[in-house]
């Protein structure tokens, strides 16, 4: 089941980025998307995640205006004469414990104001991250605990 | 609305996602440039370089005023977006593992430097 929408999902990306949508070029999306997922079967869960649609979606928004937040914030930085910065690295103790998770919050901090992720630990307990300004760890800290990963937590309820 | 102003309003919509964009590519480079370490560089060319990049991608699907030019111009920016943290990432993490000083302003640094020696 999980293979089907996977290879259903693959398709519409397939016809989406060739830019035709007849049914020869699905059939071929579909043979192609089947093949990329035989060469990763091993690493296909068993099934998907429970999701909260409105939550997914809320996250998606969030994320977007956090996105443009901090390219601006960046690039006021750049072209100031003095930087101000006091850079560092944090380390972040997660509270989510599925990888998909891990992978969807080290990505998010990456591309919102300041921050950007170096490392997971072996024991996915802690991540690595990198902050334009770190003088107040903590408040970064809460601000991903009671931001991001407050929506992933409640986008995919375990 | 008649058709000149139909193509009016295109216009002006694709020039300003042009500007914009490349302001931001502009300012992403300048950073790059600017910053002190490799750390704070990939600040900027993750992302002022991923709107400033998605924004000029848009502005060419928006141009082209044809669906299917348009959905590949917003795969291409999902695809960016999906991307750049990884790379930003991958490129950190190396450094760090190689052993790259980050910058004197730094405050600090919890990551633990002989980590990766041992083990896997």
């Amino acid at each position: 089941m999980t293979f089907i929408i996977a290879n259903l999902c693959l398709t519409l990306v397939w016809a989406a980025v060739t830019g035709s949508f007849s049914p020869h070029n699905l059939v071929l999306g579909f043979a192609v998307g089947a093949l990329s997922l035989a060469l990763v079967r091993e690493r296909l869960v068993a099934a998907f995640p429970a999701v909260r649609l409105l939550k997914l979606l809320l996250l998606t928004v969030v994320f977007f205006r956090e996105l443009w937040l901090s390219a601006f914030k960046v690039a006021v930085v750049a072209v100031r004469r003095d930087m101000q910065l006091r850079p560092g690295i944090f380390a972040y103790p997660l509270a989510l414990t599925r990888d998909f998770e891990i992978t969807l919050l080290a990505n998010m901090i990456t591309l919102t104001p300041g921050t950007l992720s170096v490392d997971v630990s072996d024991d996915r307990k802690t991540l690595y991250v990198h902050a334009l300004d770190c003088r107040d760890p903590a408040a970064e800290r809460r601000g991903i605990s009671t931001g991001f990963e407050r929506l992933i937590r409640e986008a995919f309820p375990l | 609305m008649t058709s000149t102003q139909h193509d009016m309003a295109v216009a002006i919509i694709v020039s300003l996602l042009l500007i914009v964009g490349s302001v931001f590519c502009l300012l992403a480079a300048l950073g790059v440039l600017r910053f002190p370490d490799l750390y704070t560089r990939m600040h900027a060319a993750s992302k002022a370089g991923t709107i400033g990049s998605s924004l000029l991608l848009l502005a060419a699907g928006v141009h082209a005023l044809d669906a299917t030019i348009l959905i590949r111009a917003l795969a291409g920016f999902c695809f960016f977006v999906l991307t750049a943290p990884i790379s930003a990432h991958l490129l950190a993490k190396a450094a760090h593992q190689a052993g790259y000083r980050l910058t004197n302003l730094s405050v600090t640094d919890q990551l633990p430097r002989d980590r990766h020696s041992s083990g896997r």
